[in-house]
């Protein structure tokens, strides 16, 4: 089955490279900065919480004293949180956006999640060299520790993508899905950790907080980024599970209902 | 290579009464169906030999694009199976996936992609796409400045780049200009000479008969005829005809056109034939072939004076010719009711290709609008077909005899030649 997937996706590699290649352009092409824009939406965020968190609220991290501290925090988490809901979002509304192609034309329909896959990789990948040249300037740059960013983003991905294809495939048959989760990426947003440190919390909603997934990881990375630390790997087996949870429905449900979606769409 | 075996074959969707039952069907566990299924294809069987062509035809809703859908792989069957060996190329939506903003040609790359090409083979091929497509610069241009036609061009230029094992064509292929339909069509002909497989949907009666082998003719989703073109086409046609004779007559009584009803039953119209030589009544005719149109009629009421008249009109409506037996002198007077009249008109099918239809109208004097005993549109739809006559085009066949004289240059001393036909 997973053989199947492969050989398909190989034989539209290009399909798939250029459809990649096609929105980054389709992006960008009538616009004056181009792909500054990709950069300046997450700064102008980090820029906004930064004001208002390090230095309207005071907020300082526990045992650092240095204003950037907060920055560099608030990067690792909200950085990667983007890369969290672009491909989610992406994901749930991507057979709908492809309607009319997947009504028409005769192609592998799991080249369409490897496409968003692929495009919010490349966003990202932006992004975070950016990222990592701040840090380079600051002086700033994790050492060795820097390594488990790569794990870490493996992880995310993997989850993201679990979940994306359900939501996918769900919001086919029910578009409640999709405002549904536009809603709930709210709270999901909020109830992790990641404008704020969890030790701000009382003690008992940390418990809560810890059944998130997402707060493990969003730890690692902050650990990762600000106190050059490796992950505790155990910390993120929840996740993991979780994740290969999520890809095992999502693939079963995407297997199961691929042909009802084109009478749907 | 190119064989196609369907069997069994159907499709249905699900309907469910709410948007909730849907719902409940997923999440409770061992539930009932909640759905009932609609079907639109039902016990589909047929097998294609390599090299075959074949139409399929049938009215809108019949269930034809729906199995083009299904063997191209869009749709997924209900039940039964489908097996192809070769490449599939399928005219369905030309232009599909065409990006406004990009160039012609990044949008032939992309479809080409599409079509599972890599970028190499495209670009190998793109000097015979950009070639055949015959839109000049504008290949480099964005595809919104495009006109419809130019899309197609460029659409069917990429889709066709290649010869697939088989080809699957869609009524789609009849837009855009005479020109391009024409050279579309030819390289449809080179493909199937070169041993493609073929399955087209068409309405184009005269399309199916010059270049498919059989035709498969579809009714409410089921394979109503199998067999060959002119056999399957003549029983379509029997049946459109049976349709639209009865559409006409609702059309006419829901027009409330009780003035020209009014007089109806005095006489009418019994049946209508077009007969050929050996008095087989025929549904298709050459051009130049001698043709019968018989009309029966049966006086219902005694009536002093009858005139039959008909009209052969082209599918847009337009009068081609029309006499009746006023203008030829032949009325009928004195008629008793009860009496059987037969009227043949004899004459030469002097039209062009096309299909046509007559009207008929019985009355008392010339015109139908003094006392109209019965008019009659689409009392007889018939094709007429040029497989024996030179290769003429528009709707009247004016038997040109040719003579062309050549003056020669004055260095050659030879006689002016005549040719004649």
């Amino acid at each position: 089955m997973l053989l199947n997937l492969y050989r398909s996706l190989r034989s539209y590699r290009g399909f798939i490279l250029g459809s990649v290649q096609r929105e980054f352009q389709a992006r960008y092409r009538n616009s004056l900065f181009g792909a500054l824009w990709t950069v300046l939406n997450p700064l102008s965020m980090i820029v906004v919480y930064t004001v208002i968190f390090s230095q309207v609220m005071r907020a300082r991290l526990p045992g650092v004293e240095d204003g950037l501290a907060y920055s560099v925090y608030l990067c690792a988490g909200l950085l990667t949180w983007g890369l969290f809901s672009e491909l989610t979002l992406r994901s749930q509304s991507m057979f709908l956006e492809n309607a009319n192609l997947l009504k028409k034309i005769s192609f592998p329909r799991i080249c369409l999640p490897v496409i968003v896959l692929l495009n919010a990789g490349i966003n990202f990948a932006i992004i975070l060299g950016l990222f990592l040249g701040f840090l380079l300037i600051t002086g700033r740059l994790p050492g060795l520790a820097l390594l488990a960013l790569i794990p870490l983003l493996l992880l995310q991905v993997l989850f993201c993508t679990g979940l994306g294809m359900i939501l996918g495939v769900l919001n086919v048959f029910f578009r409640d899905v999709a405002q549904f989760f536009g809603i709930f990426l709210q709270f999901w947003f909020w109830l992790t950790p990641i404008v704020y440190p969890i030790s701000i919390l009382p003690e008992s909603i940390q418990r809560l907080l810890a059944l998130n997934p997402l707060t493990a990881l969003m730890h690692s990375y902050q650990n990762l980024f600000l106190y050059d630390q490796w992950p505790q790997w155990s910390s993120l087996t929840p996740m993991l599970v979780i994740s290969l949870l999520f890809c095992g429905m999502g693939l079963r449900l995407f297997r199961q209902r691929v042909g009802e979606m084109v009478d749907e769409l | 290579m190119g064989h196609i075996r369907v069997s069994g074959l159907g499709k249905a969707y699900k309907q469910y009464p709410n948007r909730w039952s849907r719902l409940f069907e997923w999440m409770i566990p061992f539930s009932r169906p909640r759905h009932h299924l609609h079907w639109v294809l039902q016990g589909v069987d047929f097998e294609i030999e390599p090299g075959q062509a074949v139409g399929i035809v049938g009215v809108n809703g019949a269930g034809k694009s729906t199995l083009l859908k299904m063997i191209t792989g869009t749709t997924q069957p209900t039940c039964g199976e489908i097996h192809l060996r070769g490449r599939v190329a399928a005219l369905l939506e030309l232009g599909m996936g065409f990006h406004p903003d990009f160039t012609g040609r990044q949008n032939a790359v992309m479809a080409g992609q599409l079509l599972g090409m890599q970028v190499e083979e495209i670009e190998a091929l793109m000097a015979e796409i950009e070639a055949f497509a015959e839109i000049g610069e504008a290949i480099d241009h964005p595809v919104r400045t495009y006109s419809s036609g130019m899309q197609m061009r460029l659409a069917f230029s990429v889709a066709t780049a290649r010869r697939p094992d088989i080809l699957i064509v869609d009524e789609a292929l009849s837009v855009g200009d005479a020109y391009f339909q024409h050279k579309s069509f030819e390289r449809i002909r080179s493909f199937r000479r070169a041993g493609t497989t073929l399955l087209i949907v068409s309405h184009d009666r005269s399309a199916i008969q010059s270049i498919c082998d059989t035709a498969i003719l579809l009714e409410q989703g089921r394979v109503a005829m199998h067999g060959k073109p002119e056999e399957v086409m003549d029983y379509y046609n029997a049946m459109l005809a049976e349709r639209e004779g009865q559409t006409v007559r609702q059309e006419m009584l829901a027009n409330g056109q009780v003035r020209t009803i009014s007089g109806t039953g005095e006489a009418g119209i019994l049946s209508v034939h077009l007969r050929d030589e050996r008095e087989r009544s025929i549904e298709m005719a050459e051009v130049g072939q001698p043709v019968v149109l018989e009309v029966q009629v049966e006086v219902r009421q005694d009536i002093e004076r009858l005139v039959l008249g008909f009209m052969i009109k082209d599918r847009l409506g337009q009068p081609m010719y029309g006499i009746n037996t006023h203008r030829l002198d032949q009325a009928l007077t004195d008629l008793s009711a009860g009496e059987k009249i037969t009227f043949r008109f004899a004459f030469t099918m002097g039209l062009g290709k096309g299909n046509y239809s007559v009207a008929l109208s019985l009355s008392r004097l010339d015109s139908h609008l003094d006392r109209n005993f019965e008019w009659r549109d689409y009392g007889l739809v018939f094709h007429v077909i040029n497989n024996r006559q030179e290769d003429f085009v528009g709707c009247s066949w004016l038997q040109a005899r040719t003579s062309i004289v050549r003056s020669p240059s004055q260095s050659t001393q030879s006689m002016p030649q005549r040719a004649a036909p």
